[in-house]
């Protein structure tokens, strides 16, 4: 199983897959209260959808930043894996931050790109990614070594073992469609930190 | 009479930057972010000389701004350093991420476009700094005078915690001496 891991994959060759039925696959996995940032959009709006955590950060705005935040959160709590999950379009506008996670070797970071090539929720205008730009290799180019494609659900499923498992940085690149999501978060931030910080311990 | 060997005098002696790195210190404010400078060069040094701090480089303020905001959420205090063109990048994550989840990301910023300055983009792009803060109803306070700066700071990470806000300190070349033109 290692073995399909370690293909060097390009993002023509990972299957189209769903944005939710991912999303709920890496929650159904999630037993150690792992920290999750949702990233603005349809992201956050699935990891709404797949079951409320107090450990889930939804973000309603600052565009790219799931991953930084993230980052912050694995620095101060070492021991808590955290997951960041992300659209191509956010990654593309803070594209260093994959420098800064590669610089810090965040061993319980990981970063999950949900690529559909567009800006879906603006139109679904192109994005780069819809036009040649493939994430993962740039995430590797920056440093982070364990990047890579998931070339279907059952490979996804195994990355995410993986990398819960084993110490990151990781990257996992998601080719998705165009699906809308299947819910609303509840745009309420005072109350979205209260509860994360509820869920991480930091508050009584 | 005072001399140098007066303990208040000595003090009042000590330059900005050991007393900025132990107010952050008295205040457990651990992480420090930044975007290079030359002005905070000195703080920089200071606080990578402490293992107490946890100091990084990061490639946008912006970013910055996320990785303070992920930590204090996960129970550890950080700042941002900056030049004043580097806050100008912040107004977005500002009025989306600090303000609304309230969140007390702290900021200290290198005053440049003021006061001597011989960049023109420097100089215009400063005039944007605190009418965004007071826009966002950020507090902030100009550090001029070596003889406030421990109160100031300290007073001030104090509110910020207290009343779950960001706050902005800037340092003026009053207190630096800041960046001058050179031939």
């Amino acid at each position: 199983m290692s073995q399909t891991a370690n293909t060097p994959l390009v993002r023509d060759q990972a299957k189209v897959m769903n944005r939710f039925d991912l999303i709920s696959r890496m929650v159904k996995k999630l037993h150690r209260d792992e920290a999750v940032i949702g990233g603005i959009g349809y992201s956050n709006f699935d990891l709404w959808a797949a079951g409320r955590r107090p450990q889930n950060f939804y973000m309603l705005g600052s565009m790219g930043l799931a991953a930084p935040i993230a980052l912050g959160v694995a620095i101060a709590q070492p021991e808590r894996k955290t997951i960041a999950l992300e659209g191509d379009g956010s990654i593309l506008m803070q594209v260093g931050a994959l420098a800064t996670i590669a610089a810090r070797k965040q061993k319980n970071l990981i970063v999950v790109i949900l690529d559909n090539g567009a800006y879906q929720i603006t139109g679904g205008q192109v994005a780069a990614t819809g036009l040649g730009a493939d994430i993962v290799a740039m995430a590797r180019g920056a440093g982070i070594g364990q990047s890579m494609w998931a070339a279907d659900e059952s490979h996804f499923d195994e990355l995410i073992d993986r990398a819960l498992a084993e110490d990151g940085p990781w990257l996992i690149g998601c080719r998705i469609d165009t699906s809308k999501p299947v819910d609303t978060t509840e745009r309420d931030p005072a109350q979205i930190r209260d509860r994360f910080m509820r869920g991480l311990g930091v508050k009584k | 009479m005072t001399t140098d060997t007066d303990p208040q005098r000595a003090e009042a002696l000590r330059p900005w930057h050991e007393i900025v790195r132990d107010a952050l210190k008295a205040n457990d404010v651990r992480l420090i972010t930044f975007v290079p400078d030359n002005v905070l060069r000195p703080l920089i040094e200071a606080v990578q000389a402490d293992p107490f701090f946890t100091v990084f480089s990061t490639t946008r303020e912006e970013e910055a701004v996320g990785i303070v905001s992920g930590a204090w959420m996960a129970g550890m205090r950080g700042i941002v350093l900056m030049q004043t063109s580097g806050f100008a990048t912040l107004a977005n994550v500002l009025a989306s991420l600090a303000v609304p989840f309230q969140i007390p990301v702290m900021m200290m910023v290198s005053e440049r476009g003021t006061l001597g300055e011989f960049n023109i983009g420097q100089a215009l792009v400063a005039r944007t700094m605190r009418p965004v803060l007071d826009c966002l109803a950020i507090e902030h306070h100009t550090l001029s005078r070596l003889d406030e700066v421990e109160f100031i700071v300290d007073r001030s990470i104090r509110q910020a915690v207290a009343t779950q806000a960001p706050v902005t300190f800037i340092l003026s070349p009053l207190l630096t001496g800041g960046k001058v033109f050179q031939k």
